[in-house]
This record gives structure tokens, C-alpha cells and sequence, in this order.
């Protein structure tokens, strides 16, 4: 038996290809098979002989078995290897081409103010773009013949002839918006207004229409100095960096009192704005506490209620931050300005991962 | 508003240096815009003294100098016709800027001859316009710098100019004295006094004055003014042509330059006739409409009903404090000057002179508000001046009108200060503060200066105690938390749902673009819009004349741009609102996007190609359902006429509910827009999809039932006309519960179909919910399925 044994496992470990091992599989224990016929002759033997042999045979198939399967992995693997040899591509070859969009700039400084204020409690708010005169100018103390007026070079929208009405105007700031939301929700109140406004004047730094961003928070006690704190936050939650001083400048705006224009501390080296050190100042905001008047044109009690109101460039502070040149570009569409300034589709500004990369 | 260091100094008794004065007066509102300093720029010239001058061996018209200077003795080649020998010069070094010629001097040769520098004349250093040969100075040691010689021997020529930024609230700054108060009131100098004069008229005034009874009433409240006879008219003195020419103003004539002296001095405006061309006497009225009048300017101006203006028995002469009539105006032949000042309307002074468009210091001062109550001492100042100047005998003073009453008070609560701007400031400083001002106080009662009408309240009090403190100086304090905790989300659902739109389209590959809200009218028109309702009065050009009605007409003029700069294929998209109409709320917010030419570029998988109407579908599948749109939707047709009239589809719930379109868009549009090649595009209009009706996060259980899901596939013939989707849902309605899902596969039209017919084929998928579907169920379904489909569609089973 151990004959049989060593020819077979020889013939199988020598086996050429799958056809030579399945001729082997046959001759050795196939129905006819050399090891099936001498278990059949196992009947014919002793009980005795039995209990040696049947074991012994039973083992001598399992391991033939096994040698065959073992051989035929290998004869597989063997042809697979083959195979593979030949299948080879130039992995150097371009991907298959996939478009990468982009998100514009004002958009997401936009999302990256709104994520910043929303952690301090400001809550978004939005109002029309064609508004009366009376939301854009009266309610927020500019009366017809203000000066303020005439220097905000107003878009007015045309009226039919016999219609006697004020022409409404294409809103010269984001300030209606506070009127609006004060007579919708009173106080007290803490709101950011972002969104497009409109100036007839067009030249190097202005377009006609750009973004604007209001802020507004009325309660019993806010002061100036809460105003400051909330400004040195943003722009140092902004501008990404650790420290950054505030200059208040006494200034004048019809719907705040007093009124302060906000410098930031910077430096301008080789054309690049670094925030918060250096000698320059560079005014990004208009700002103050809000006026009686204003709080009046929103049904709210300024003997009970006070607050501040500040207003910024979403276009300027998108330029300051990520160096973009020049603002007509901003709504020009050309989609080599777009690809280069814009942002991913996931790179969605939040406080806990960073506003920008 | 412009002054000099000098003029300030009229009023201001200081020390300060240029910087300390600009830094105080940019800290305290009046932001400094630009200043000039003469002596900055000219610092490097210094003084030198000519030892000899030779005549130039090859020029007739050059000499050859030896000058002194502090660095020794330097041969300089002049062409000066006064170069000689002995004479004190101005000399400027190699290595010198010399602003007159734009040139920095260097070692030069002159015909043959080194020269190793300039002897300049006051034109090359830009101080005046004298160039008839180089300076020659009647002191001076060599060496000594230049602009220290002319400190002591002629300030007006270093003066500096400071020009700052007026806001609208503070007229009184219009005036030096007006800065220099504010400058005192910071701690910066001392106020020296104002002048006075007292002029005693020596005859009655022989023109008279007069105020229609309509007219004093948001018109003009006082009008005042005397005749002063026998006065020589003539350039004015050196000193006042150099303060105005330093401001940029032309000197014109003694009479003239008086009333700008004072306009600049002290925010007060005159105006001086010439008495001998007035008919008769000076009535202030308002216009009928129709009048005419040349200005100073020289100009032609008509009137509207209404405006105020002056007239004598010959019609108009002057428009009430904003401008004089060009006949009447002095000369310097005048020798009778009526002078006259008045108190304005400042309304009415904004609205005259915004329709009749004048821009004078006149208006720009009557319109903001000057002091009522200093008109009469005006005249007499004014008066004193024009004696000074020009001779001449004052009249007594006419007057029509009054000096109108401003005057107020509001209590000075000290706290206010802590609780509105929070700074902390005794009571003491405020009061001293206010007082520095000009307020008077009477117990807790601060009288509000006439020349100050934008203090109107309390808070005004406030105002100028924290500005005159410095704003620099308020030290920010914490806004608390409306709330304590983690903050609360503050997005709106139509926010949030703006944001998916925008990210999402981002994702999908689009960039997004930012266009104008306004465009012409042809492409508004294209677009549905176009109208009146939806047109600018005043546009800044008629390519911006109206409101886009919708974003699509933005995004191809784009599309086209970047066309004609050779980027032939793209994925533009908007999210922004458009206006269906002129009235404030009449806008709608929609996300729309555009895909031009193929959808890629030509590559080696050969993958890319033409975007046609099911890339825009697809991709108004994936932002509708990121904003939380259901997936059931029906599709129809009939969407608006710039799209392509068989190749569109309207993403509906329901026949009114529109939450989009896509397709192609209209070949004539696209011509018409100047887009090449194919086009594509969809619009959404996110507040038309519902809010989710569920409150809470809680998505109920998933269903992943354990049985074997079985598909079947069907083909159909069926009319040519017949839309897959009624296909689809009449397959799918044929057992609602076992029938997950039924997808298109395959069409195929004409061919051996015949004319007008088409086959369609679906995969059904079948998912038993109970038990494993056995061969009878299935041809249970099956027949179903046929039957639904054929009675739907008229179909057949294709065999």
C-alpha cells in the first residue's frame, strides 16, 4: 500500500495541468479507481484484516484527496500568475476627467460671518433688495433732504407717468433689515443681515452692486463697549489670528449715536495684509449705538431698550482676507477667477474646524 | 474741508506739532483725508551764496558759477539771466528731488562744462509761479536749510494744508474756528478770542429789503445787508491770496475773496452785489416757474415754482444762498457793493440746488446749517474787512426777517455716558467737556450752541463726551450670551436649504457665479422681464437697466464671456433672487445652472460628450432632493418659452406646484445670447418645496426584509408619443406592496416597429415581504403588470 501511496502522490506532484490531474483524480480513486476497487474489497477480508486495512485505506484517499486539491490550487495560481504577466496598463495615463466646482467667495465669507455670530447668538436675517424710501432712508433718520441722501448715489425704480408715489429705491445698504426684523420680533433682538445692496458708482473700487453684512443686538444694558468686545471677537475669529487692537474713531451715521468707524491694526508688506501687527490702519466697518429715531421706526422703546448696530463689506473683508485684487472681478463670472478664488463644495466654514484651510 | 496750519492758528493759541493735530482731529471725527506739507518735500534744499560767475566758453546765455555751500564750494552752470556773483541762492545738490521739473539732480555736463547741481527759481520748487530767474534772498547763511529761512521770513510758503472729511452732522466744522474748538476741547490749545467789530452805518441803505410772506416760512428767515460806497475793488493782499490759493481757491477780486475768507473762516457764507447794477430794491421770493437766471458760473439756470431766489425790479439776480447772478456780480470796476447775509432753509437750499445741480461752497454750507445767530455780527465783520481792503462808507443795515430762535437744552445725565457708551468720566470732565463746546450749563441743563443743530437730543450729549474722551480709549467689554449653554442653531429652513443648493451644485461640479441683480432689457425681455414695473429710473448704463427676472439671462452673458475667451465648455451655476415686480418683497429666491458644449474635455477613456437634457435632470434630481424635495414627482411640459418646446421637463408635485425645470434651452435664445454650442440647464425654486411635515429626528425603522427581491424585465410597444414615466407608473400601480421598484432599460424606436412606435423596457423588481415568490405569483404579477401598462399606455407586450 505504501507503493501505491508514493506512485500517486509522485504522479500528482508531477501533474503538468488540470486534464493530467483529473485523469490521476479517476485512475486513483474514481468509481473504478485503483483505491476504490480495493475498498470494495475490503467485504472479502476478516474482521481482523478489516480493522487494519480499513482505516489505512479510508487515510490513504483523505490524503490523495487532499494532494489533488492542494495541486489543483496550485496549478490555478499557477496559470492566474501567467495571466497577470501579461495584463499590464500605463497607469501614467490622465484619470477619466471629472468637473471640480466651486463655491464663490462671497458666499462663504459669508457662511464663515454667520458661523462666527451665530456662536454669540446672532441669528440670520434677510429683507428685500427693492425697498420703500421709507424703510432704506426715513426710518433710519436720513429725511428726504439729508445730505446722506444724495451721497449714497440711490438706484431709484421707475414710476409710471401719474403715478405719484416716491420711487422705491434699490436698497443702499443692509440697514432696512434692522427696521424690518425689530417690527417683526421686538426686542430684545440679535441679528446679522447679510446680502446684496446697490450704488450707482463704477469705477476701480466700486461696482454697483455689492454685499453688505449688518449686524444688530438690542437689550436693557448693551453699551459701546459690548459692541468693541463683539468687533475684537469677530476679527480675530475672522482674520484667524490671536490678537488684533481696534481703533474706534468718532464718526457719524445717521442711525447711530454715537457713531465710530472701526480701524483694524495691520501691515501691508509687498501687497499682502497681515492682520494685527504693524503701523497701518485700515478701516473695515461703520458702527455705533443705535439711534432713538431707529428704534422708534421699529416699535421699540428706546427709554426701555438699547443696543448697537454695525455694517462691513462682505466683498471688502472676502478681498482683505484671501488677497483678492480687485472687486469688479468679484461678478464677472470668469471662470479662471472662479477656480482660483473659490472654494471647495465641502469646505464648509465652522468654528470647531477652522473657518478657512 | 481744507485749511492751513497758519489759518488754524488765527483761532487756535497751540504747540502741537502737524501730527498731533491730525491724529486729535481723526480721532475726533474729523477724519483727515490728505495733508500737505511744503517743508516735508523741499527739507533737502539749502541755502548757498554765488563766490563768481563766468560766462560759459560755449553758450552765450550760460554762466559757469563757483557757490558756496555746506559742502563746500560746488561749480554749478546757470542759464539765469540774475546769476551773479555775490547773490544769495537756493541751491539744490546732486541726489535732490526737484519737484517743479519731476527731476532729481545729478553730475552732469552743460556744453562741455561739469555741473554739480541747481540754482533754483520759487516755480521749480512749486511755490509760486515766479520763473523770471533763480531766487535771490535777502538773508540767509549758507548752508541754513531753506524751509527754515522761509518759517521766519515767509510762513505762508510752508504752511501746511490739512483737508479732512466732513460728516453731514457738522457744519460748524466747515469753518476753522469751528476745528479749532473741537481741537481745544480735546486739550490741544487754547481758543483765542473771536473777533469783533462794531460798524456804525453813516446813511440810511439805499436798496431796501424784502421777504414774501410764503417765503419766510421754509424759505429764508433773516435777510440783512448794507450798501458800502466809494470802495476800490482790486486784488486782494498777498496773505489772504495765499490762504485761498493754499485751499485751492482762485483769488479773484478784494470783494470776492472777502466773502470766501469768511465762508472758510467761519462757516458763513455771503454774498456781495454789485449796488450799481442792482434796479430798484432786493425782494426775496419764491419762483413762479420759468424764470431764468445766468449764474457766476456763467451758466443758464431755469427755475421750477417754488425755489427762492432774489430778485430786484429786473427780474432774478441771485439764487438764495447758493449761488449770485453773473450780472450783478462785482468786478473790479465795482465801486457800490451791497453785501448781504442771510439765513437759509436748509431743506429748501438742498432741494433747489439738487435740481438745479449747483455744487457750491455756498449750498454745501446753507445746506447743512450755519449759525443763525452769528448773521448779524457777519455783516459787520464782514463790513470792517471790505473798509479795510477796499475803502469805502458803510450804510446802516436793512433787514427783513429774523434771526430765527434755536435755541434748547437736554438734560446731561452723567450716567448715561457708563451705560450707553461705557466709558467711565466724572461729571466734572463732561461739564467741562460741553463747556469747552460752547454748551451752556445751567444746573443739569446743557444749552446747545447755535452753530451745532445736529445735537437734538440726549444722547448727543453722550456723543460729545465720549468723542471728545477718544472712542480710541473705550475698552471693549463681553456681550453675554443672550442665552447660556451650547447656542442655538440659527439658520432658517430656507437658509439651510439655500446652502444645500449651493454646495451641492458645487459638488455636482458647477462654479458658482455672482452676477448683477440688473441686465438690459432685450435679455430681461428673453427671460420674461423687461417690463417698467422692473426698470431703474437712473441705471448706470442700459446694460443694467432692469431687474433680471431670472438668473439664467446672468449666467449665459457669462457663459458667453468666458466663450470669447476660448473656454468653450462649462457648469455655471447661481443661487441669488430674481423680481417678478418693483414692489418691495417682489423677489423670489431660485438656484438655476447652466451646462455649455461637452462634459468634459476630449480624453483617452473616450468618455466625454455632448450635455444633453438628461445631465441637467440628473443634476436637478440631486439638489432638489438636498433641499429635501420628495422623490415622487411628476414631470411635465409647458414650462416657459425660453426653453427648447419639446426638450424640457417641469419637476412638479402637482400641476401648480413647480419646483423646477430643466431641458434644453430655446436654440433662438441661445443664438440671441451668443452662446455656442449646446446648452443646458435647469431652475429650481426652493420655497416651493414643502417643509417637512414631521417634527423630531426619528427616522421609524428601516425595511430590509430577509426574502430574495426577484426581477423580471417587460418590454412594450407602444405609440411613439407615449412618455416613459406613464409607462412606469401604471407598471408600478399594478401591486403597489410587492413591487419595489420599476426602472427604464432600454428604448429603442422605429426600426422594424414601423413608423411612430417605439419599445420601451423595464426591469420590475419585485421584494415579497411574507413569503418567497413561487412561479404562479409570479405570473400572477406578470399578467398584472401587462394588463396596467397596456390599458395606461395602449402597449403591447413585444413578443
Amino acid at each position: 500500500m505504501d507503493d501505491l501511496r508514493q506512485t500517486y502522490i509522485d504522479l500528482i506532484a508531477n501533474a503538468p495541468d488540470e486534464a493530467t490531474l483529473e485523469d490521476l483524480r479517476l485512475r486513483a480513486v474514481g468509481k473504478k479507481g485503483e483505491i476504490s476497487l480495493k475498498m470494495r474489497e475490503l467485504g472479502k477480508m476478516t474482521a481482523e484484516e478489516r480493522q487494519v486495512a480499513g482505516p489505512a485505506l479510508n487515510a490513504l484517499k483523505d490524503e490523495i484527496n487532499s494532494a489533488l486539491a492542494a495541486k489543483k490550487s496550485a496549478l490555478e495560481n499557477a496559470a492566474l500568475d501567467e495571466r497577470l504577466r501579461s495584463e499590464w496598463l500605463d497607469v501614467t495615463l490622465p484619470s477619466r476627467p471629472r468637473r471640480a466646482g466651486t463655491i464663490h467667495p462671497i458666499s462663504q465669507v459669508t457662511e464663515e460671518v454667520s458661523a462666527i455670530f451665530a456662536d454669540m447668538g446672532f441669528a440670520v436675517a434677510e429683507g428685500p433688495q427693492i425697498e420703500s424710501d421709507w424703510y432704506n432712508f426715513d426710518a433710519l433718520n436720513i429725511p428726504g433732504h439729508h445730505p446722506a441722501r444724495a451721497e449714497m448715489d440711490t438706484f431709484y425704480t421707475h414710476r409710471a407717468e401719474g403715478d405719484e408715489r416716491p420711487p422705491h429705491v434699490l436698497r443702499t445698504h443692509t440697514s432696512p433689515v434692522q427696521i424690518r426684523s425689530m417690527q417683526d420680533q421686538g426686542a430684545p433682538i440679535r441679528i446679522i443681515a447679510p446680502g446684496r445692496v446697490y450704488r450707482a458708482d463704477y469705477d476701480m473700487t466700486h461696482t454697483p452692486m455689492f454685499h453688505q453684512i449688518e449686524g444688530l443686538a438690542i437689550d436693557k444694558n448693551i453699551s459701546m463697549a459690548n459692541l468693541k468686545w463683539v468687533l475684537e471677537e469677530f476679527v480675530k475669529a475672522f482674520f484667524e489670528v490671536d490678537d488684533v487692537e481696534l481703533r474706534f474713531r468718532a464718526s457719524h451715521f445717521p442711525f447711530t449715536e454715537p457713531s465710530a468707524e472701526v480701524d483694524i491694526r495691520c501691515s501691508w508688506e509687498g501687497g499682502t495684509l497681515k492682520v494685527g501687527e504693524g503701523d497701518d490702519w485700515l478701516e473695515i466697518l461703520g458702527s455705533g449705538m443705535v439711534h432713538p429715531h431707529v428704534l422708534r421706526s421699529g416699535n421699540v422703546d428706546p427709554d426701555v431698550w438699547q443696543g448697537f448696530a454695525f455694517g462691513m463689506g462682505i466683498d471688502r473683508i472676502a478681498m482683505l482676507k484671501y488677497g483678492i485684487p480687485d472687486l469688479r472681478a468679484f461678478f464677472d463670472s470668469d471662470l479662471r477667477w472662479l477656480r482660483h478664488y473659490g472654494f471647495a463644495a465641502l469646505d464648509v466654514p465652522t468654528l470647531r474646524g477652522g473657518l478657512s484651510r | 474741508m481744507k485749511f492751513t496750519l497758519s489759518w488754524l492758528k488765527d483761532h487756535l493759541d497751540t504747540t502741537a506739532s502737524v501730527d498731533e493735530i491730525t491724529y486729535a482731529l481723526t480721532d475726533l471725527g474729523l477724519e483727515v483725508e490728505e495733508v500737505s506739507d511744503p517743508a516735508a518735500r523741499l527739507s533737502a534744499f539749502t541755502i548757498g551764496k554765488v563766490i563768481s560767475a563766468e560766462a560759459h566758453p560755449d553758450a552765450d546765455r550760460l554762466r559757469v558759477c563757483q557757490v558756496k555751500t555746506d559742502e563746500g564750494p560746488l561749480q554749478i552752470i546757470c542759464g539765469a539771466p540774475n546769476a551773479r556773483q555775490g547773490i544769495t541762492v537756493v541751491v539744490a545738490k546732486p541726489g535732490v528731488y526737484v519737484p517743479g521739473i519731476d527731476t532729481t539732480i545729478g553730475v552732469g555736463k552743460i556744453r562741455g562744462i561739469e555741473s554739480y547741481g541747481m540754482m533754483c527759481s520759487e516755480r521749480e520748487m512749486e511755490l509760486s509761479d515766479e520763473h523770471d530767474g533763480i531766487i535771490e534772498l535777502t538773508s540767509g547763511e549758507v548752508g541754513e536749510k531753506y524751509t527754515d529761512w522761509l518759517a521766519a521770513n515767509d510762513p505762508a510758503k510752508v504752511d501746511p494744508m490739512i483737508d479732512i472729511a466732513i460728516t453731514p452732522n457738522r457744519p460748524d466744522a466747515l469753518g476753522v474756528r469751528g476745528i479749532a474748538l473741537d481741537l481745544a476741547a480735546r486739550g490741544l490749545g487754547t481758543m483765542k478770542p473771536a473777533k469783533t467789530a462794531q460798524i456804525d452805518g453813516q446813511f440810511p441803505c439805499p436798496i431796501n429789503v424784502t421777504i414774501d410772506d410764503d417765503t419766510r416760512k421754509g424759505g429764508c428767515e433773516i435777510f440783512a445787508g448794507r450798501l458800502i460806497k466809494g470802495v476800490t475793488n482790486g486784488p486782494s493782499p498777498a496773505w489772504l491770496q495765499a490762504r485761498l490759493r493754499a485751499i485751492g481757491l482762485r483769488p479773484i477780486s478784494a470783494l470776492v475773496d472777502v466773502t470766501n475768507f469768511f465762508t472758510y473762516d467761519r462757516n458763513r457764507p455771503l454774498h456781495v452785489f454789485d449796488a450799481a447794477k442792482v434796479t430798484g430794491d432786493l425782494r426775496v421770493h419764491r419762483t413762479l416757474g420759468g424764470e431764468t437766471l445766468t449764474g457766476l458760473d456763467e451758466k443758464p439756470y431755469t427755475f421750477s415754482p417754488g425755489q427762492v431766489v432774489i430778485s430786484d425790479d429786473s427780474g432774478v439776480e441771485s439764487i438764495g444762498g447758493i449761488m449770485g447772478g453773473l450780472s450783478t456780480g462785482c468786478t473790479l470796476d465795482t465801486t457800490d457793493v451791497f453785501l448781504e447775509a442771510a439765513v437759509w432753509d436748509t431743506v429748501q437750499i438742498a432741494m433747489t440746488g439738487r435740481a438745479l445741480k449747483i455744487n457750491s461752497d455756498a449750498r454745501y454750507r446753507n445746506e447743512r446749517g450755519i449759525d443763525p445767530a452769528f448773521n448779524m455780527d457777519a455783516i459787520d465783520l464782514a463790513t470792517q474787512m471790505i473798509i479795510d481792503l477796499c475803502g469805502g462808507t458803510p450804510s446802516e443795515v436793512v433787514v427783513a426777517g429774523e434771526v430765527p430762535d434755536v435755541s434748547r437744552a437736554y438734560r446731561l445725565k452723567p450716567a448715561r455716558v457708563q451705560s450707553l457708551v461705557g466709558m467711565d468720566i466724572p461729571e466734572a470732565e463732561q461739564r467741562q467737556t460741553l463747556t469747552a463746546l460752547g454748551f451752556r450749563l445751567e444746573g443739569d441743563m446743557a444749552h446747545v450752541p447755535s452753530w451745532r443743530p445736529d445735537v437734538q437730543g440726549e444722547a448727543d450729549l453722550v456723543e460729545e463726551v465720549a468723542r471728545i474722551a477718544s472712542l480710541t480709549k473705550l475698552e471693549g467689554r463681553p456681550l453675554p450670551r443672550a442665552q447660556a449653554g451650547v447656542p442655538k442653531p440659527i439658520l432658517s429652513p430656507m437658509q439651510r436649504r439655500e446652502q444645500m443648493a449651493r454646495r451641492t451644485c458645487a459638488a455636482l461640479g458647477y462654479n458658482e457665479c455672482v452676477t448683477y441683480s440688473f441686465i438690459d432689457r432685450a435679455s430681461a425681455q428673453l427671460f420674461g422681464g423687461g417690463d417698467d414695473a422692473t426698470m431703474l429710473a437712473n441705471p448706470i448704463s442700459s446694460e443694467m437697466s432692469h431687474m433680471r427676472p431670472a438668473l439664467l439671462p446672468g449666467l449665459l452673458q457669462a457663459a458667453a464671456r468666458n466663450q470669447a475667451r476660448g473656454i468653450m465648455d462649462m457648469a455655471l451655476f447661481e443661487v441669488g433672487h430674481a423680481f417678478h415686480g418693483g414692489e418691495p418683497g417682489e423677489q423670489h429666491l431660485l438656484a438655476s445652472a447652466i451646462l455649455i458644449g461637452r462634459t468634459g474635455p476630449k480624453d483617452v477613456h473616450a468618455g466625454g460628450r455632448t450635455v444633453d437634457l438628461y445631465d441637467a435632470k440628473a443634476d436637478a434630481e440631486a439638489v432638489l432632493a438636498a433641499m429635501g424635495a420628495p422623490t415622487k414627482v411628476q414631470i411635465l411640459r409647458g414650462a416657459q418659452d425660453w426653453w427648447h418646446p419639446g426638450r424640457h421637463g417641469k419637476i412638479c408635485l402637482g400641476p401648480k406646484k413647480v419646483m423646477g425645470v430643466f431641458g434644453e434651452l430655446h436654440p433662438r435664445i441661445l443664438r440671441e445670447m451668443g452662446i455656442k454650442g449646446a446648452a443646458v440647464a435647469f431652475t429650481l425654486w426652493p420655497a416651493e418645496i414643502p417643509l417637512p411635515r414631521k417634527a423630531g429626528a426619528n427616522r421609524g425603522a428601516a425595511q430590509m426584509p430577509d426574502l430574495q427581491a426577484v426581477e423580471r424585465d417587460f418590454a412594450f410597444v407602444v405609440d411613439a408619443d407615449v412618455e416613459a414615466l406613464t409607462l412606469v407608473n401604471a407598471a408600478a400601480g399594478a401591486d403597489k406592496a410587492l413591487i419595489e421598484d420599476v426602472r427604464v432599460f432600454d428604448e429603442f424606436i422605429g426600426g422594424s416597429l414601423g413608423e411612430g412606435k417605439k419599445s420601451i423596457a423595464v426591469t420590475v423588481r419585485l421584494q415579497p415581504l411574507e413569503a418567497t415568490l413561487k412561479e404562479a405569483d409570479l405570473e400572477a404579477v406578470s399578467a398584472k403588470i401587462v394588463e396596467k401598462v397596456t390599458k395606461a399606455t395602449g402597449g403591447v407586450l413585444r413578443g
